[in-house]
């Protein structure tokens, strides 16, 4: 089994799903004989040709049209959104047609196609480079919303995502494209899309992440091992639908919980994994659901780029303030 | 006649010539093309508005009798709506815009298939006669980008069949109009943009809207052919959009079609057009109208006479009200079906709000 970084293998289900179908498509901006800004389609075009690995004119909206109207006729277009920064034309497209055309059209056309972005923030790069916006789309019915977090599951969860027979926004955390290598055996196996994963298992307070954050609240968890606490964290990976059982049932067995991520905290993914814990399993709760996330601010450039995003340390200090909580303390001294 | 293809060059005034066959007198101006020397041609293409005009008044109504949502009517662009339709072959595909019922009925979409979209079933967009034609787009302008997604399947599978898109004038001040044209241009797809250039997009004349003299010459941008052709003569529309397709069914790429007419009612039912559009030059596009037209000329050739003329209207208004009755006796859909057709399958996670949603409505 190889060893290979996020983009690599990414790179490889790509390949793995062109050469098995050939109504797979891959295009976008700078896709072709570029390999994509992030190299992520290296060398796709000269394997499968530019029939099937091409460059299209400089306009997210109409690639967002153009797939949409490839899938509806049975093609399967695996589109890439240069950053998600300039996804925001194609979202019309989006909303108002891929998401609903198996509705609308009481299953007579359908689009299964993948819109794959770079997102997220900390690699420095210019403005409009660096947001997290997952939840926009988390709250369109109709899609799928996937964000990977290892080379592994990026894999095996873009597989799923391309052979999937309805939308998908496939989030791609460009911090950690490159950040760790992992074996990733070429075997062509999907992963389920409404599963998360439990990465560590820990027995006092969850803390469920996804994409790049995963790599500060896995420190963070190390660290905290040393004092004593036992965190465990779930890759949440698909973000709608969201797999409430893992949640819940790693809920119900530390009674503590703790969401990070990126994107700003109001109307985030976390606020709607808080109200699932909420309606769910309230009464296992042993101290209040605290989200770690950015603030609700414009996501800075790079000088401030880093006192944005949650760090080990703010992740450490807040699992830290949630273990000091007792909830049934504080009802027993109101009895 | 060769499709014109207009470069731009340092200094140029687009000449676009109308193609019109037919004038207002349904007097031929220049000597008809073959399929319109068919008498039976003719006569279908009558019938054919015809109907568009009776779904019409009939939708009208069914509106004001609070069975219908909103709806666009077409009175004054039957020549367009139909002439689309009888130009294309019916293994071609047509992404449609919202005021297509006369392509629709054409390609073998039942009226009471366009009722029950407009009345609020999504059945509607269901076709059962055409599987692969999309459905009805009312955000503007977003369907000329998916037509070129689907020319773009077309090529690669390496059929020999062409799209058609329409939209409004309005539609083409829209960056997708641009977008789609410059892609289906740059990959030469098999894709004809077909404009209904009615003068109105809601209440903003076209004055107000375009800088250009005509919309073909948009195409200029893009280097791609485009003709415009009196969209209150059938002929012409016919004649335009056959040169386009014959264009794409030989692998030569995209055209630009521009029809021009006069919207001679409401925007939809929920609009009042007396409130924008001139009274007199409402009156003026009244004596150019395409079923008018038309009809002046089978007279005049004897193929068509008031009897006749009785037999076709009565023959479309029973068609109309025969999807009247399917379309009123169609019970509502399922509650549950807003969820059965979002996702091939549908993730379990939402498997719960759907079982509320049919406990919640269960008698």
């Amino acid at each position: 089994m190889p060893e290979m970084t996020m983009a690599e293998a990414i790179n490889l289900a790509l390949a793995h799903e062109l050469k098995h179908d050939d109504n797979v498509i891959v295009f976008g901006e700078d896709v072709g004989k570029n390999g994509g800004v992030f190299r992520v389609t290296d060398k796709l075009q000269q394997r499968f040709g530019d029939k099937r690995v091409f460059d299209t004119p400089l306009a997210e909206n109409m690639i967002a049209g153009l797939a949409i109207g490839m899938a509806t006729q049975g093609l399967k277009p695996v589109a890439e959104f240069q950053f998600m920064g300039f996804i925001y034309p194609a979202i019309d497209q989006i909303l108002n047609h891929a998401a609903r055309m198996r509705n609308r059209t009481r299953g007579r056309l359908s689009c299964p196609l993948v819109f794959r972005a770079p997102y997220g923030g900390g690699i420095h790069a210019p403005e409009h480079h660096s947001e997290s916006t997952e939840a926009l789309f988390a709250h369109i019915p109709g899609l799928r919303v996937v964000i990977p977090s290892s080379p592994a599951r990026a894999y095996g969860l873009l597989l799923a995502a391309i052979r999937n027979p309805d939308p998908i926004i496939f989030l791609e955390p460009k911090r950690i494209y490159r950040l760790v290598k992992q074996n990733v055996d070429n075997n062509g196996q999907a992963l389920p899309l409404d599963q998360s994963f439990i990465l560590r298992e820990g027995s006092d307070i969850t803390l469920i992440s996804w994409g790049a954050m995963l790599t500060e609240s896995l420190q963070a968890a190390d660290q905290l091992v040393k004092e004593n606490i036992s965190v465990e964290v779930i890759d949440l990976a698909t973000i709608k639908p969201i797999d409430t059982e893992t949640i819940l049932n790693s809920v119900a067995k530390t009674g503590r919980c703790v969401i990070v991520h990126e994107a700003a905290k109001t109307c985030g993914v976390g606020a709607e994994i808080a109200a699932i814990i909420a309606e769910k399993a309230l009464y296992y709760l042993t101290a209040p659901i605290k989200r770690i996330t950015g603030y609700d601010t414009v996501m800075p450039y790079k000088q401030l780029e880093n006192d944005y995003m949650p760090s080990t340390k703010r992740i450490i200090k807040g699992i830290k303030s949630v273990m000091q909580e007792n909830l049934s303390g504080v009802i027993d001294e109101h009895i | 006649m060769e499709v014109a293809t207009y470069r731009a060059k340092a200094k140029i005034k687009t000449e676009i010539n109308q193609i019109q066959f037919l004038n207002q007198e349904g007097q031929v101006i220049k000597s008809l093309p073959k399929f319109a020397e068919s008498p039976d041609t003719l006569l279908t293409l009558y019938e054919a508005m015809q109907q568009n005009r009776i779904l019409d008044e009939r939708m009208v109504n069914l509106n004001r009798m609070g069975k219908l949502s909103t709806y666009p009517e077409a009175t004054g662009q039957e020549g367009f709506s139909v002439g689309v339709g009888y130009a294309m072959n019916s293994d071609d595909y047509c992404v449609y815009y919202y005021r297509d019922q006369g392509t629709q009925m054409m390609r073998h979409i039942k009226p009471n298939e366009i009722m029950a979209y407009w009345g609020g079933d999504e059945r509607g967009n269901h076709f059962q006669n055409n599987t692969t034609d999309m459905p009805n787009c009312v955000p503007i302008a977003t369907q000329y980008t998916q037509a070129a997604g689907v020319a773009f399947a077309v090529k690669y599978k390496e059929k020999k069949n062409a799209v058609v898109v329409t939209g409004g004038d309005g539609s083409t001040s829209k960056g997708d109009f641009y977008e789609a044209m410059n892609v289906a241009a740059t990959w030469q797809l098999p894709l004809v943009f077909a404009i209904n250039n009615n003068q109105w997009a809601i209440s903003v004349p076209l004055d107000q809207q375009t800088h250009t003299a005509t919309l073909a010459e948009k195409a200029v941008a893009v280097n791609m052919p485009c003709l415009q052709a009196d969209g209150n003569d059938i002929i012409a529309v016919i004649y335009a959009m056959q040169l386009a397709l014959e264009h794409a069914y030989d692998g030569r790429g995209p055209t630009l079609i521009e029809a021009v007419s006069y919207r001679r009612c409401n925007h939809t039912t929920a609009d009042d057009a007396t409130r924008y559009q001139p009274a007199e030059a409402v009156k003026a596009a009244q004596a150019l109208d395409p079923i008018l037209r038309l009809e002046k000329y089978l007279l005049a050739q004897n193929i068509l006479t008031e009897e006749k003329i009785r037999i076709i209207l009565t023959r479309c208004k029973d068609n109309i009200q025969a999807s009247i009755d399917i379309f009123l006796q169609t019970p509502k859909p399922k509650p549950t079906d807003m969820f059965d057709w979002l996702y091939e399958t549908l993730p379990k996670q939402y498997q719960e709000q759907r079982q509320a949603c049919e406990g919640d409505h269960d008698a």
